[in-house]
């Protein structure tokens, strides 16, 4: 199933798709447009731990001629960074280079300690699509990515959908692909990855708790490009759902 | 800080049957069930100890003492400049520990780095609503150019102090004085009168970039000189106006 968090009539709801439109707790169906896309993330008790992986596709490293990381390159962001779908993320108008990353979120189904490789699918309670933008005018070499890059509001649109796991046979081998203004710009598969989902849940679950709800972002293919105000922005996994968002001027 | 309007009054609640410090203002916990579990009695009282309902950020070369520890460093790779922008890090929740709580030390780790600060918490404008000690523990680590996430946000590695005190208590935040103590042995004094940016200046640099929600905690910074610390040590933070903050080490069964 491919859960929504949407507002609508002034009210936040939980909805589920239901042949191209949204069908509310209450039976009521509304469609796409008629509502507020929410991130698709039910309320947890504490703020939600949001590990983002950098170089994670063997394309990508490749590209920057880097060798590929022995280790994941991890940062964490906060809450506030999230927006919905078809939302608006803004770029301040001195930057020189601001690019989308389209990225497979995990978003974990119970609680995860210690859990080994072979048994990390039992942990994962969903997909759902980021996009992680960054804008490169910023970077800096103090625990890099810095948060000035990656942690801006606005900055990560996440949804429309959270597909249960059980609905997605193999996330290890699904299509990506990004396109500015209908032109495709960037596409890969999640089989590139260097550091699978089951690898992830086993690495931040040996030193870190991971609780229901929280997200790991998985990292993104090579095929980044500068985004200007007004453009749309889709980035879209198979399976997983289509991710719109337009950039304005801040 | 006297340009903050007084903020979290409303949050105070009396401790009951408390032996009451002026200064220090309790409240019962906001957390739902899940969190309650963390929350320990308190001697004399029902009260919770606080813990925070926002993401909780930290700031490295918050001191001038850690910026000059660097300076050599820091126009070479793979640094090449010094930081422009604030520092920041986040302490996951998986992170927190409440004061008196004991906290696990990974098998493989012989010593952890002691991070003694205050942090503000932001109030419903935006402005700071109070001040916490915090214990931020680290994995000792040398390289500060990739994020430090397998150092810094291991299970239970963050202190956190009883109860949060009222700005309105605060008149600046540079006065704060703190010391660290480990099996009653002083170890480090910090003032807060050494860091590169104040806690106002903190704030407006790193409001440029990101908005930090009421509830959400930005630290202050870790002076240089952070003391070592080993399972069986208790360490205690202390500040006048802030009850003492303690945690002691565990060593992780094997």
């Amino acid at each position: 199933m491919k859960h929504a968090r949407i507002l609508f009539e002034n009210a936040v709801h939980d909805a589920v798709e239901d042949g191209g439109r949204l069908r509310l707790a209450d039976g009521r169906q509304v469609e796409a447009d008629a509502v507020s896309w929410l991130p698709p993330l039910k309320p947890v008790p504490r703020p939600r731990t949001i590990l983002a992986l950098g170089l994670n596709y063997a394309d990508h490293a490749k590209e920057l001629e880097f060798k590929a990381p022995e280790e994941p390159l991890v940062f964490v962001k906060g809450e506030s960074t999230l927006t919905g779908h078809r939302q608006l993320t803004y770029r301040p108008s001195e930057v020189q280079f601001m690019h989308y990353e389209c990225e497979l979120v995990i978003v974990v189904g119970k609680t995860a300690k210690k859990v080994r490789r072979d048994d990390a699918y039992d942990f994962i309670g969903g997909y759902t699509v980021a996009n992680d933008y960054a804008i490169r005018d910023y970077l800096e070499n103090w625990y890099r990515p810095n948060l000035r890059v990656k942690n801006r509001d606005t900055c990560t649109p996440i949804g429309p959908w959270l597909v249960d796991a059980k609905d997605v046979a193999d996330p290890m081998a699904l299509a990506l692909s990004t396109t500015v203004n209908g032109k495709l710009t960037q596409s890969g598969n999640t089989k590139d990855m260097i550091f699978d989902a089951p690898f992830l849940i086993e690495y931040f679950s040996a030193f870190m708790t991971l609780q229901p709800g929280d997200l790991i972002l998985t990292g993104t293919p090579d095929g980044v490009v500068d985004c200007r105000p007004g453009d749309v922005i889709v980035t879209e996994i198979a399976q997983i759902g289509a991710l719109v968002n337009t950039i304005a001027a801040a | 800080m006297s340009s903050l309007p007084p903020k979290g009054a409303r949050f105070a609640l009396g401790r009951p049957g408390g032996e009451t410090d002026p200064h220090v203002r309790h409240f019962v916990s906001s957390l739902p069930p899940e969190g309650a579990r963390f929350a320990l009695g308190r001697p004399g009282g029902e009260t919770m100890s606080y813990l925070p309902t926002g993401t909780v950020y930290g700031v490295l070369l918050n001191f001038r003492a850690e910026v000059e520890a660097l300076a050599l460093q820091m126009n070479q790779p793979p640094y090449k400049a010094p930081p422009k922008a604030p520092v920041l890090y986040v302490k996951t929740a998986n992170t927190w520990s409440p004061h008196g709580s004991t906290i696990t030390v990974p098998a493989q780790v012989d010593a952890v780095e002691v991070g003694a600060t205050v942090a503000m918490v932001i109030g419903v404008d935006n402005d700071v609503e109070g001040f916490v000690l915090m214990n931020d523990l680290s994995i000792p680590h040398a390289s500060f150019f990739r994020p430090p996430v397998k150092f810094k946000c291991v299970d239970g590695f963050l202190g956190i102090g009883a109860a949060m005190r009222d700005a309105q208590e605060v008149a600046d935040p540079a006065q704060f004085r703190l010391e660290v103590r480990i099996n009653g042995e002083l170890k480090q004094s910090i003032d807060f009168s050494q860091t590169v940016r104040s806690a106002e200046q903190l704030l407006a640099d790193v409001g440029e970039f990101m908005t930090l929600a009421h509830g959400e905690v930005l630290m202050l910074g870790c002076d240089a000189g952070r003391p070592l610390a080993r399972p069986g040590d208790r360490i205690e933070i202390s500040a006048p106006g802030f009850e003492t903050l303690v945690n002691t080490l565990v060593k992780e069964q094997a």
